[in-house]
């Protein structure tokens, strides 16, 4: 049974909408700049990868505005691009044969920072009751199932930046089981001052302040990460369900999903993504050699940079796959992230070409990384394999198979 | 403030928990039921509490799912109101 991605949706710092995304990706336009919003002077770090040019109320139903929080209200929007992309008519498919999976790490920081100051600084009586739910990390799954009538076997997983391939994972077993369309993806956002401070924990954002250097993946000189919100929401089908209802794109399918956990500080262990990767390659029925493209986690700390390189030369070897790192040009978007690298995963095998981090890159001799940098690169993708992994311990890795490979 | 109208009562519902194009709250709204004007059960407890907090009054949570359309609301509100002053 086969999984195919017939719906696209992206809200992403660099572009709202797919193809205005993926032009300012192959661009190597970047949405990485000073944080707005509030005072961040103060702050060790200021840049982030903020969505641009998203006015809530030409997207989302008046009434649901009041109840949500800024990352629902990307999700729900990202879900009715992505519908629509794919051309269901909700009302004409049983309820039941729809589920929403979706990804979330962060929650609702914004509305939840902004009740809080009502419950301190007025009483529990002025704090809405939507609070209740708005900051929720199941409450996208929640709304994107009601707004669409959808009633079929839905879930959220909270597995941080592995998150959005983890939903799309599970979204492919509900399909299996017997549900033939899923709305699943994630999305994430936290760029209010509380939600800022929280970012600042990790102790993996980057301080450095200029938009250009301060998310560097896999450089010699890697200072962290930059935070950015957005994602993507994408539909999936069981292909024969997809083509009985006459789906107008089939952008490729999901071929292959792993997910494995890291072994405790300290263990002599090893991490576990090269073994998430490997388990996807078996689960696709692939090869390594079969690879095309591999887009990375791409964490941007020069520990976490050289793990990840030895998993991919350990699977390929040395410079044996191009890697991509498209999030150099939108920050580490959490449950956002791996979401949207299989979209870009899918429109790079659409048109042949694989996004570059923009600019010279220096990557160290022994990562043995073939890294795109400086230009795209044009090529013939028909498997691209991508990775994520999530702080406090998870790895995740989906194999995506493009319409071309089977011409 | 010891007086409220079908009028307060639309700025409310419309500021706590939305409006749209598919709901006229200006229409003649006074017995349609929350649920039928598209007001679910949690929108019905913020408007209440929002107007609670504007009137000074206390209404019990048990009373809030007996109040089906904004004329039940205004009519315990008001009560409210009386037995407050």
């Amino acid at each position: 049974m086969t999984t195919v991605v017939t719906g696209l949706g992206v809200l992403a710092p660099n572009g709202l909408g797919v193809e205005s995304y993926w032009k300012a990706t192959l661009d190597g336009r970047s949405g990485i700049g000073p944080l707005g919003g509030f005072d961040t002077s103060r702050y060790a770090a200021r840049l982030a990868g903020q969505v641009r040019d998203f006015e809530a109320r030409d997207h989302i139903p008046g009434r649901l505005l009041p109840q949500t929080d800024v990352s629902t209200r990307f999700a729900l929007a990202a879900a009715d691009w992505a519908l629509t992309d794919a051309g269901v008519d909700t009302g004409a498919l049983p309820d039941y044969d729809m589920g929403v999976v979706t990804a979330n790490a962060l929650g609702g920081f914004a509305f939840t920072h902004r009740e809080f100051h009502k419950l301190w600084s007025q009483g529990p009586e002025y704090v809405s009751v939507y609070e209740s739910f708005a900051w929720f990390y199941a409450v996208n799954t929640g709304q994107i199932s009601i707004r669409n009538g959808m009633r079929g076997p839905s879930s959220a997983v909270v597995t941080e930046q592995a998150g959005g391939l983890d939903a799309l994972g599970h979204a492919r077993r509900t399909i299996r089981q017997g549900t033939p369309l899923m709305v699943t993806g994630g999305v994430d956002s936290a760029l209010d001052p509380w939600g800022w401070a929280s970012h600042l924990s990790s102790g993996r954002v980057s301080l450095v302040d200029s938009a250009e250097r301060a998310y560097r993946p896999f450089a010699a000189d890697a200072t962290g990460y930059v935070p950015g919100e957005g994602g993507a929401i994408v539909v999936l089908e069981e292909e024969s369900a997809a083509r009985r209802r006459g789906a107008p794109t089939v952008y490729g399918s999901i071929v292959g999903y792993a997910a494995t956990f890291d072994p405790p500080p300290g263990s002599p262990r090893p991490p576990g993504l090269r073994r998430a990767a490997e388990t996807a390659l078996v689960d696709a029925g692939i090869s390594a050699s079969d690879v095309d493209v591999v887009f990375a986690d791409a964490a941007g700390v020069p520990e976490l940079d050289r793990a990840e390189a030895e998993a991919v030369r350990g699977i390929f070897g040395p410079r044996r796959v191009p890697v991509a790192a498209p999030k150099a040009l939108v920050g580490r978007l959490f449950a956002g992230g791996g979401a949207l690298d299989v979209v870009t995963a899918l429109l790079a095998m659409r048109d042949g070409v694989i996004p570059a981090v923009p600019g010279d890159v220096d990557v160290p001799d022994d990562y043995g990384l073939d890294l795109v940098h400086g230009e795209p690169r044009q090529a013939r993708l028909s498997h691209a394999l991508v990775l994520a992994r999530g702080k406090g311990g998870f790895n995740s890795a989906i194999v995506v198979r493009g319409t071309t490979a089977d011409n | 403030m010891n007086e409220i109208t079908l009028d307060d009562l639309r700025r409310v519902m419309a500021a706590c928990a939305g409006a749209d194009d598919s709901v006229d709250l200006d229409g003649d709204i006074i017995d349609v039921r929350f649920e039928d004007l598209g007001y679910d059960s949690l929108a019905v407890m913020e408007t209440v509490a929002i107007l609670e907090r504007e009137h000074k009054v206390k209404i019990p949570d048990e009373r809030i799912v007996d109040l089906p359309t904004p004329r039940a609301m205004l009519d315990e509100i008001r009560r409210s109101l009386t037995t407050a002053s």
